[in-house]
């Protein structure tokens, strides 16, 4: 058979151009592109750098003043109830000032009427949290978005090495399935389940949808809560204009609760 | 060698105790579940994907939405027919597939699967189907 070079060229240009074609030919014949998924946060959703709560404890004269705060975000949150104080699950609680403040101030020879004081305490959303240090599967974390220091109950293994990190005993174990000491359950939350551990969440499902913390809704003011890298938010105003002080700052970890005294 | 029919008779019984659920259902296939939707799915006509991704893959998507709600603070999720959604698994899925005892647990017994869903996340009251 008798082929030119001319002949070869022509063939192997034909059928490059063939092999070429279909991508060519289906980009074109496809249309725009489907439209992908879209996630995003709802527009009413608060933002902050730093959540940071503001409690003014002299507005706190006794228990009654504490119970509805604590019950508000209990009820909220689905948090069980049990008598046997080595159960106890507790996200927001009041204890004595020398309870809460050994190590920072002097707890020695007290005002009175501070000794009676009840101080509110809850987990301090720390700026360095040694928790999520820890956290040997990142289920506590610091959520990048607003500091909040978060649980993924769905990652926890119940180690409870974030429960000896924490110096504030903010954290609280699951010895028992809590489902039923649970008295009324909220249908729009998830309890946990047995072997989690689980804290103070400064409600994030709450500011998602725009609302403040349910302690804070239900303190009348008492307690206030803002953007703690916002100069004009209303807890730098009050920082800015009291004295406050923070539980156990020598150790470092930046607590994000501020107590006016 | 003495012993030959008592090792045969021995192996046959064996095989026939062993083999018993084969020939025993033999020709019988349980039929696949039907899932039942509820007046809400039904009117919605459609879920957050189509009905076929959803069917086979609705565990992806639970999946991503509690990664990115949990870990990623986002919870709203806009599909591609640019309806919105709140990544929910107890206030958005529940609330129109309400009737999980026929919906999600008739195919997931069917499958042999477990979600541990339900430990924590509250399924709906009984009496709405």
């Amino acid at each position: 058979m008798d082929t030119s070079r001319r002949r070869v060229l022509q063939l192997l240009g034909l059928s490059a151009a063939a092999l070429s074609a279909p991508p060519v030919l289906d980009a074109l014949a496809a249309g725009p592109p489907a439209a992908e998924p879209k996630i995003g946060t709802a527009k009413e959703a608060l933002t902050a750098r730093q959540w940071a709560m503001v409690i003014d404890t002299r507005q706190f004269k006794s228990e009654a003043d504490v119970a509805p705060l604590v019950e508000a975000c209990h009820k909220i949150h689905n948090v069980p109830k049990f008598d046997f104080k080595r159960w106890e699950i507790k996200w927001l609680w009041s204890t004595h000032y020398e309870q809460a403040f050994s190590g920072t101030t002097s707890t020695r020879f007290l005002s009175e009427e501070v000794a009676h004081r009840p101080f509110l305490v809850l987990c301090n959303h720390c700026e360095n949290p040694p928790c999520v240090r820890a956290c040997p599967t990142k289920a506590t974390f610091k959520r990048e978005s607003d500091g909040i220091v978060m649980m993924d109950f769905h990652r926890c293994i119940g180690c409870r090495f974030c429960m000896a990190a924490c110096p504030f005993g903010a954290r609280s174990f699951n010895y028992r399935d809590p489902r039923p000491f649970v008295k009324e359950t909220n249908q729009l939350f998830p309890t946990r389940m047995k072997g989690v551990v689980e804290k103070c969440n400064f409600c994030n499902e709450r500011l998602a949808e725009g609302k403040l913390p349910a302690c804070v809704e239900a303190s009348e003011g008492k307690l206030k809560f803002g953007d703690l890298f916002d100069e004009q938010s209303e807890v730098r105003e009050l920082i800015k204009t009291n004295y406050t002080i923070r539980r156990k700052v020598n150790l470092g970890t930046e607590p994000a609760v501020y107590y006016i005294v | 060698m003495n012993d030959k029919k008592w090792i045969i008779t021995g192996l046959v019984v064996f095989l026939i105790i062993v083999l018993f659920p084969f020939w025993y259902n033999r020709g019988k296939a349980v039929p696949p579940p039907e899932v039942k939707l509820t007046e809400k799915a039904k009117a919605a006509k459609e879920c957050v994907l189509s009905k076929e991704y959803m069917r086979a893959e609705h565990m992806q998507i639970l999946d991503l939405w509690r990664e990115v709600v949990v870990r990623g603070a986002q919870r709203t999720y806009t599909n591609p027919k640019g309806k919105e959604f709140v990544m929910s698994l107890s206030n958005t899925c529940l609330d129109c597939h309400s009737n999980k005892a026929d919906f999600c647990d008739k195919c997931h017994n069917f499958a042999s699967v477990r979600p541990y869903c339900w430990d924590c996340h509250i399924e709906p009251p009984k009496e709405k189907s």
